[in-house]
């Protein structure tokens, strides 16, 4: 008989964020979904917006992100998240409404919704996913995958002549006027985790200040696309990709 | 009641414009009305031209396939709408241009040269008033009086100072025009 | 007379902007193509955002346009927005993902010729796009044509109507003739926009606010990974248009009572058609014009009717020959059925349809 151990509340060092829900996340382990998705819903629970918050889901991996987090959901055609948000908050001004958006449906389908919602200044966020691959339909090469890296369409490694190169369309955006705050964070340690928190809440900050567009992209790991442990997952990440896509705060409105 | 005339010439001219005043006095006359223009890049320099039809009844199509009368202001428009007036019906046309000139004998056709009166008067923008002016003469189909609030009608009021030299032109017209046939 | 009607002269494209923002719009997304461009420009000269409160928004394509209208109207406001032929194209994605979340919204489509970029000339070319998918999946538009610039105005208020009483996109299918004529039109008074609370007393039920307390949160998408239940999906929304098939049929009849031969056409092909009748019946002809008002649902009973006592039909559209192809599924081979078309922008005059009548079923 296993010991029946009562939890105290003055022991209690973590717990679940209220938003939340007790659904089984249907993300690989060692993915960075599951902790972008809580450090969402603790940022819209402990700012208190949650009867006027909105989230505008994407097609790929985090499509049931409407699962997860507790709030209204609206799920977007591929791409087309940042078009959907723009509407929303437009007829909602004191609503925060986001876009949650891997770098296939932000930055190749969706480039010219996300671009110009970003140069109209919408007072939105959008949270960036790069994992430099497409994870749901099976790990094909997305715009950031890295020159080099095997994918199952760059087979032989992603090669400049036939596969272009990829691009930081953060820091493209960070020339468009209406952008207010661009940042690039990482969730692979938890002192990242906890940087990558605050940058959100920053940019939601910005948002529902009315300071314009805000970008959080979170350099993330697709383990299973990469076809590797989640540990090596993030010495991957650590060593591949942050020098490619350093992290930090690229541009910041005051 | 019923009127079908189209109005066209070059793009520019004021062949839209000169329809819409025509409307505008036909519904202050308690007429039905129908508006319909050709539209496009052929209306930037290109050729334009707009179908007015004015009746005491309602107007089933809105696309003629004769008309009472055109109001033709360059050759293309000529070539094109002479042959489409029903027999007994009129045209008339502003002279400046034309070397061909209508050859039909089975309709009415007047002249009227508002080109050179309009640049005479130093004001080419009088121009469409002053050829609407001659049709009016020659088809008093709306009073003068219902021409004037149609023209005040059709124009943003930021244009109101111009309505008195456009009623003078719309007399003026009615001078000049003659008829040719 | 207790209140001035107010009568206007105004093409049909302007009367749609006028129409939005009488009838309570919340908001219109649009991008700039010929024919219909001035339904953006009036509106934005109207400014409706200083008096209703209404949004207007010039996207960067029709895409990011049909987009906004989803999620605009995910959240249970009015919303609308307009186009021509080619712009109707890149929405079908979108428009596909509204009729899959079951959303109600107004699309108009202020046809021109085509196919590819085509003419800007009028043209019915897009009825099948309309009345048959355009987009992927099974799903109906509600389709409505108007053939005056009076019903331009009056079907944006059936539009929205008929879009919320079913929780589906409602189009209306117009063209450059209509969108472009001048006609008199009598504008409605000055609606309300519904109130934030209405809107939740009403849609609260699955619209995307924000989630108060005491309700779940509701989520709208077309998504639904279980066969078994996108099955449900699907025969729901199957027995929803049948719902509509039954009950929202709108159809006029002109000269059809004694006619030995029916003109079939909608839009400005039935105003041109209405004249047609007339120079027919001067020649003692007994030619009658069916016009269907909606095109899906389409009024099948009416023909199958006028089937069973009639010589013949003759679908007369600015296209190939499209609505024919539901008149006959109507007739049923009970009745010849025959189709004249122009096409690229030409449009009939009412004596070429008389001879095409005559040419191809009266003395057949």
């Amino acid at each position: 008989m296993a010991e029946v151990v009562e939890i105290k509340e003055e022991n209690r060092v973590y717990g679940k964020s209220p938003l939340i829900t007790d659904n089984v996340m249907h993300y690989c382990p060692g993915c960075s979904h599951g902790t972008v998705h809580k450090l969402i819903a603790e940022v819209i629970d402990e700012m208190g917006i949650t009867d006027r918050t909105v989230g505008i889901s994407p097609v790929g991996c985090a499509v049931f992100a409407y699962n997860y987090i507790d709030i209204d959901w609206i799920e977007a055609a591929h791409g087309r998240a940042c078009a959907v948000a723009s509407a929303v908050k437009r007829l909602h001004p004191a609503h925060m409404v986001f876009t949650y958006q891997g770098d296939g449906d932000l930055s190749a389908i969706g480039t010219a919704e996300t671009i110009h919602a970003a140069a109209r200044g919408e007072n939105i966020v959008a949270i960036y996913i790069n994992n430099a691959i497409y994870g749901m339909t099976g790990g094909q090469m997305a715009p950031t995958t890295l020159l080099g890296m095997k994918t199952a369409t760059t087979p032989y490694g992603r090669d400049p002549r036939l596969n272009g190169y990829p691009y930081k369309i953060a820091d493209m955006m960070v020339h468009l006027d209406g952008t207010a705050y661009i940042t690039r964070q990482s969730v692979h340690t938890p002192a990242n985790v906890r940087k990558c928190k605050r940058a959100i809440r920053k940019a939601f900050d910005t948002a529902m200040a009315g300071k314009g567009f805000s970008l959080v992209e979170v350099v993330a790991t697709c383990n299973s696309g990469w076809k590797m442990s989640p540990v090596a997952a993030n010495r991957w990440l650590e060593e591949n990709m942050l020098p490619y896509y350093p992290l930090g705060d690229i541009k910041c409105n005051e | 009641m019923k009127e079908t005339l189209i109005i066209a010439g070059f793009g520019g001219q004021g062949v839209l414009s000169m329809g819409k005043i025509l409307a505008y006095s036909g519904v202050m006359q308690d007429f039905e009305v129908t508006w319909m223009p050709s539209y496009g890049p052929e209306m930037r320099g290109g050729t334009a031209n707009v179908t007015v039809i004015l009746s005491d009844r309602k107007i089933s199509s809105p696309i003629a396939y004769e008309y009472d009368t055109a109001i033709i202001l360059n050759q293309q428009s000529l070539d094109k709408f002479e042959a489409k007036i029903r027999p007994g019906g009129t045209l008339i046309y502003d002279t400046n241009g034309i070397t061909h000139h209508p050859a039909r004998t089975d309709i009415h056709i007047y002249a009227i040269n508002a080109t050179e009166e309009s640049a005479k008067l130093g004001n080419s923008k009088l121009f469409n008033t002053m050829i609407l002016g001659g049709y009016l003469k020659v088809c008093p189909v709306v009073t003068l009086e219902n021409v004037k609030l149609g023209l005040k009608k059709s124009l943003p009021e930021r244009a109101w100072k111009m309505l008195p030299e456009n009623e003078k032109a719309i007399l003026h017209g009615a001078e000049i025009i003659r008829q040719v046939r | 007379m207790a209140q001035q009607q107010e009568v206007k002269l105004m093409k049909g494209n302007e009367v749609i902007a006028h129409a939005a923002i009488r009838f309570g719009c919340d908001a219109y997304f649009g991008y700039p193509i010929t024919p219909q461009s001035e339904v953006m420009e009036t509106l934005m000269e109207l400014k409706p955002w200083e008096t209703t409160g209404m949004v207007v928004l010039q996207a960067e394509s029709e895409i990011s346009s049909i987009n906004m209208v989803y999620g605009a109207a995910a959240t249970g406001k009015r919303v609308m927005t307009s186009s021509s032929s080619p712009g109707i194209s890149l929405m079908a994605e979108g428009i596909s993902y509204i009729a899959g979340a079951e959303l109600p919204c107004l699309i108009v489509n202020c046809q021109r010729g085509g196919p590819g970029l085509g003419t800007i000339q009028p043209s019915q070319g897009d009825y099948f796009q309309a009345c048959k998918g355009g987009g992927h999946g099974d799903y109906h538009l509600i389709v409505l044509a108007p053939y005056s610039v009076q019903e331009m105005h009056d079907f944006v208020e059936l539009g929205f109507e008929l879009a919320f009483k079913y929780r589906n996109p409602a189009m209306i299918l117009a063209d450059g003739a209509i969108g472009q004529m001048m006609e008199k039109v009598v504008l409605a008074p000055q609606q309300s926009r519904m109130s934030e609370e209405e809107i939740a007393s009403r849609y609260g039920s699955w619209a995307t606010y924000g989630k108060p307390a005491d309700r779940a949160r509701n989520v709208v998408t077309s998504l639904e990974m279980q066969p078994e239940m996108m099955e449900r999906n699907n025969l729901r929304m199957g027995a929803k248009y049948r719902l509509i098939e039954e009950n929202e049929v709108r159809y006029e009849a002109i000269g059809c009572d004694d006619a030995d031969y029916v003109l079939v056409a909608f839009g400005s092909s039935a105003r041109i058609c209405s004249a047609t009748v007339e120079m027919a019946r001067a020649e003692g002809l007994r030619v009658g014009l069916l016009r269907p008002i909606t095109l899906y649902p389409f009024p099948m009973q009416p023909i199958a009717e006028l089937a069973k006592r009639v010589k013949g039909f003759l679908s007369v559209e600015l296209n190939a020959g499209q609505m024919v192809e539901d008149v006959r599924l109507a007739v049923n081979g009970v009745a010849p059925v025959a189709h004249y078309g122009r096409q690229g922008g030409m449009i009939y005059t009412p004596d070429e349809v008389l001879t095409a009548l005559k040419q191809k079923l009266i003395k057949a």
